[in-house]
C-alpha cells in the first residue's frame, strides 16, 4: 500500500550531487513529490527533504541506495506523524473585498499590494494551502507558487548530531 | 619541511624549494605511489599532458595500448579480477570517455575495483560544448561507485588517493576522475596521501555480535541446510575462511556464477553452481532447505529464479557487506553485516562440528541424474560434430590451472559448467551486466596481471567479433593469451531461446561470419582449426604446448542448447534437464 514518507539526507556539498539522489528515484520509477535541498545547520553538510508516496519496503530499499552513496552521510526515513512540516505558498489575486475577509480568517500574510492586486503568502500543509487555493479561485486568482515542504522530527535532539559524533570516532580510529 | 632522516620514503614529500612539478605528473607519481605497475589506455587530446608526462615513467609504469576505449575497462577488470588489485586505466575526454561506460557498467555490477581516469576539456570552457567535451560526471553517475572532476592541478592527489580508497574498500567498484585541461597543465607541491577515511563514507558496518550469535543458533538447529557462495568470498579474500566454515558445518555448499573457483569444483560438499543454467541438484533441493546461508552475493535474479519461490521452506542468513542488498530482493531473518573475511571465522567460531552426510547424499542422487542425463551427453565425444560441454571438458583436463575467462552466452555457461576450479580466481566473466565482447579484452588484462598463469578464453563467434580489434593489442603487447573460439555460426544464446521460447523463429541470430583463420593471420596469432572429435585433444594439446598467443577455432554443432535450464522469472525448482 503506498504511503507517505518524509526522507531527510544529509550530504557533502559536492557537484552534481542532487543527480546522483534523483538517479536513484529514477531507477526504480518512484515520482518525486517534492524536494527541498538547502544548507544544514552543520556547517558545510547540505541537507534534502524528499517527499514521496509509494511503498513501505520499496522506500526502505530506496533510502539505503540514496545512503549508499558515497557523498551523502546520512540518510533518514519518517512517516508523516514523526515530523512536522511545512510548505509556503504564494498567491497573486485580484484585489476585493472578499478576498480581504479571506486573508483574516486565514491567518494569511500580506506580502505586497498593488491598486489591482495583493501578494498573498500562506505557510501550513499541502492541504490547507490547496484549501486557500480552492477559495480565492473565484476572485481571480492571477499567478499561484508553492514551495517543496520542509520538515523538522518531533524528537527533541537532531539524530544528525549524534550521527556527526560517531562518524568522529570513526575518525579518530582510522587514523590511528 | 626536511628530509626525514628516516624515511625511506620520500617519493612522496617534497620539501617546497624542489621544482613543482605539473598536474599531469603528479597524476603519474600518485598512480606510483598506490602501487600501480600497469594501466590500460588510449591517449588524446584532453589526456594528452598526462600521457606525455607518462613518456618519462614508462619503465616504471607499464601501459598497454588498447584498440577502443571500452576494452581499457574490460581489461582492467581482467585484471583486477585476476590479481585481486585495482585496474587502472585511462583515456581521453568526450568520445574516449562516453566509449567506456559499458566497461564501468560491467564493473559496477560485477563490483569490480576500478578507478578510470579520464581527460576533459579546460575548466574556463566547461560547459560550452567545446570540442570533445561531453558532461561524463552526469554520464558516469549510475555506472560508477564514485565520480569527481578535479579542475586544479593541486586537488589531482588527494582526488586520485580518494578514488583508489573508494574502489577497493568496502563493496569494490568502479570510479571515474576526471581532469580538467588546465588542471593537468597547473603546477602543484606534490605530496601524496594515501586515503584512509572519508567522513561521508562507511566501507564496513561495524560487525553486531547478535547477528552471529543467532546466525550460529539457526545454523546448529538447520536439518536442511545449503550455503550459497558469491563474489564476496573472492573479493574479500575469504577463501580460507569458508573452507575451515565449510569443514566444520559440514554444509552443503553452492556457487553463484560470480563465486565459482572460490571453494574447489572437487570439494566433497560442493554440489555444484545455482542459477539458470546452474546444476541440477543445488536449484532443485532448494525448495527442500530449511537454511541458506547466503555468503557475499546479492541474490540475483539469474540466480534465484523467481525470487518469491526463493528458498520458500528456509530461513535465509545474508551475509553481506552492502547494507543495500540486505531485504533488496530476498528478505533476511538474520543479516549479518560486514567482510565475510572478519564475520566468517567469527560464525565458524560458535557453530557445533557436523556431518550432513544423508542430506549431501539428496544432492548426490541428484547430481547422477543430471550426470546421466545432461553431463556424460555433452562431454561424450559421439555424434557428427564436435560440441561446447565436450571442447570445455578437454580444455579443462589439459588447463587444469588456468584462468579461464569467458566471454557471454553459450560458451560462458557450458565453461562455467564443465570447467574444474582448483583455486580461486580462476574464473573471469561478466555476471551482472552480461556484456558480449568482454572476454577478449578482460583475458588480456588477466594475463598481463598473472603472467605465470596459463590464461584461457572461451569465446563465440559472435563476442569475438564484438571486440577482435583487440587482436592487435595482444600482439603490440605480447600477450599470450590462448583463446578457444567455439564457433556455430549463430548468436546460441538467443538462438536457444529462440527456438525454446519463440517457436524456432530465429531473427537474426545466423552470422555469417568472416575467416578466423585469416583474422588470426592478420594479427600475427598462431592459429589451428579443429571439427572433429579424434583431433579436439591433440589441437588442445598444440595450443598447451605453443608459446605466446593462440587461438584454436573449434567448429562446433550448429544447434545446441546448454541445460539444465530455469526459464527466466520462473522458480528454480522447474528446472528443465532438456
Amino acid at each position: 500500500m503506498n504511503k507517505e514518507f518524509i526522507i531527510t539526507v544529509f550530504s557533502e556539498n559536492k557537484v552534481g550531487l542532487l543527480s546522483q539522489i534523483t538517479t536513484v528515484f529514477t531507477h526504480r520509477n518512484v515520482n518525486i513529490e517534492s524536494l527541498t535541498v538547502s544548507e544544514s545547520a552543520i556547517e558545510g553538510v547540505h541537507k534534502y527533504t524528499i517527499m514521496v508516496c509509494n511503498e513501505e519496503d520499496k522506500v526502505a530499499n530506496l533510502v539505503k541506495q540514496i545512503e549508499k552513496k558515497v557523498d551523502v552521510l546520512k540518510a533518514f526515513c519518517y512517516t508523516p506523524s514523526e515530523v512536522v512540516m511545512q510548505q509556503i505558498a504564494l498567491y497573486k489575486v485580484k484585489r476585493g473585498r472578499n478576498v480581504e475577509e479571506l486573508v483574516r480568517r486565514h491567518n494569511v500574510r500580506i506580502l505586497d499590494i498593488h491598486d489591482d492586486y495583493i501578494v498573498l503568502e500562506k505557510t501550513g500543509h499541502k492541504e490547507e494551502i490547496d484549501e486557500l487555493y480552492q477559495m480565492l479561485s473565484p476572485y481571480g486568482l492571477y499567478q499561484f507558487v508553492c514551495s517543496g515542504l520542509v520538515a523538522i522530527i518531533k524528537s527533541r535532539t537532531e539524530l544528525m548530531n549524534e550521527y556527526m559524533q560517531h562518524v568522529e570516532e570513526r575518525r579518530r580510529k582510522a587514523m590511528k | 619541511m626536511a628530509f626525514s632522516e628516516t624515511s625511506n620514503n620520500s617519493a612522496t614529500t617534497f620539501p617546497k624549494d624542489l621544482p613543482r612539478i605539473s598536474g599531469a605528473e603528479a597524476v603519474i607519481r600518485s598512480l606510483l605511489a598506490e602501487g600501480v605497475e600497469t594501466l590500460f589506455g588510449y591517449p588524446g587530446g584532453a589526456i594528452i599532458s598526462v600521457y606525455d608526462a607518462l613518456y618519462d615513467y614508462r619503465d616504471r609504469l607499464n601501459h598497454i595500448l588498447v584498440r577502443h576505449e571500452q576494452c581499457a575497462v574490460h581489461a582492467a577488470q581482467g585484471y583486477a579480477r585476476a590479481t585481486g588489485r585495482t585496474g587502472v586505466c585511462m583515456v581521453t575526454s568526450g568520445p574516449g570517455a562516453t566509449n567506456t561506460v559499458t566497461g564501468l557498467a560491467d564493473a559496477m555490477l560485477d563490483s569490480t575495483p576500478i578507478v578510470l581516469i579520464t581527460g576533459q576539456v579546460s575548466s574556463s570552457i566547461l560547459g560550452t560544448d567545446a570540442f570533445q567535451e561531453i558532461n561524463f560526471i552526469e554520464i558516469t553517475n549510475s555506472v560508477s561507485k564514485w565520480n569527481c572532476q578535479v579542475k586544479r592541478a593541486e586537488d589531482i592527489p588527494e582526488a586520485i588517493a580518494r578514488a583508489f580508497y573508494i574502489a577497493s574498500s568496502g563493496r569494490p567498484g568502479p570510479v571515474v576522475v576526471d581532469i580538467t585541461k588546465d588542471a593537468q597543465t597547473g603546477l602543484l607541491d606534490f605530496e601524496y596521501n594515501p586515503m584512509k577515511f572519508i567522513r561521508s563514507y562507511m566501507p564496513e558496518n561495524d560487525i553486531d555480535d547478535t547477528s552471529i550469535i543467532e546466525a550460529a543458533r539457526l545454523i546448529n538447529l538447520a536439518r536442511k541446510p545449503m550455503a550459497l557462495i558469491g563474489q564476496g568470498v573472492i573479493l574479500g579474500g575469504a577463501e580460507k575462511e569458508l573452507l575451515d566454515f565449510i569443514n566444520k558445518s559440514g554444509i552443503p555448499a553452492t556457487s553463484t556464477l560470480m563465486g565459482l573457483s572460490a571453494l574447489p569444483s572437487d570439494h566433497p560438499q560442493y554440489v555444484g553452481m545455482m542459477g539458470m543454467h546452474g546444476n541440477y541438484a543445488p536449484n532443485i533441493k532448494n525448495r527442500d532447505c530449511d537454511l541458506l546461508i547466503a555468503i557475499g552475493m546479492r541474490f540475483d535474479e539469474r540466480a534465484t529464479g523467481k525470487p518469491e519461490n526463493f528458498g520458500i521452506n528456509a530461513k535465509i542468513i545474508h551475509m553481506e557487506i552492502d547494507p543495500a542488498e540486505v531485504n533488496k530482493l530476498i528478505y533476511a531473518d538474520v543479516a549479518v553485516m560486514g567482510d565475510v573475511k572478519k564475520t566468517l571465522p567469527l560464525l565458524t567460531e560458535k557453530i557445533a562440528k557436523k556431518e550432513h552426510t544423508a542430506w549431501i547424499d539428496e544432492f548426490r542422487t541428484c547430481a547422477n541424474i543430471e550426470r546421466e542425463n545432461v553431463i556424460e551427453p555433452a562431454i561424450e565425444r559421439r555424434g557428427e560434430n564436435l560440441r561446447m560441454g565436450e571442447v570445455v571438458d578437454a580444455v579443462s583436463q589439459q588447463f587444469d590451472d588456468a584462468i579461464i575467462v569467458t566471454d557471454v552466452g553459450q560458451q560462458q555457461m557450458f565453461a562455467s559448467r564443465y570447467f574444474n576450479f582448483k583455486r580461486s580466481r580462476s574464473i573471469i566473466t561478466s555476471g551482472g551486466l552480461g556484456t558480449m565482447g568482454y572476454g577478449l579484452p578482460a583475458a588480456i588484462g588477466a594475463k598481463i596481471g598473472m603472467p605465470e598463469r596459463e590464461v584461457c578464453l572461451f569465446v563465440g563467434d559472435g563476442g569475438l567479433q564484438m571486440t577482435s580489434q583487440e587482436l592487435g593489442t595482444m600482439y603490440q603487447s605480447e600477450v599470450g593469451v590462448k583463446i578457444v573460439l567455439m564457433n556455430n555460426g549463430y548468436l546460441g544464446m538467443v538462438r536457444q531461446w529462440q527456438e525454446l521460447f519463440y517457436d524456432r523463429r530465429y531473427s537474426f541470430t545466423e552470422l555469417v561470419n568472416p575467416d578466423f583463420e585469416l583474422l588470426a593471420k592478420a594479427n600475427h596469432l598462431q592459429y589451428r582449426y579443429v571439427d572433429k572429435h579424434e583431433d579436439l585433444d591433440d589441437a588442445v594439446k598444440e595450443m598447451r604446448n605453443a608459446k605466446g598467443a593462440f587461438l584454436l577455432e573449434v567448429r562446433v554443432q550448429k544447434e545446441e542448447n546448454v541445460f539444465p535450464m530455469v526459464p527466466a522469472g520462473q522458480p528454480l525448482e522447474n528446472i528443465r534437464l532438456e
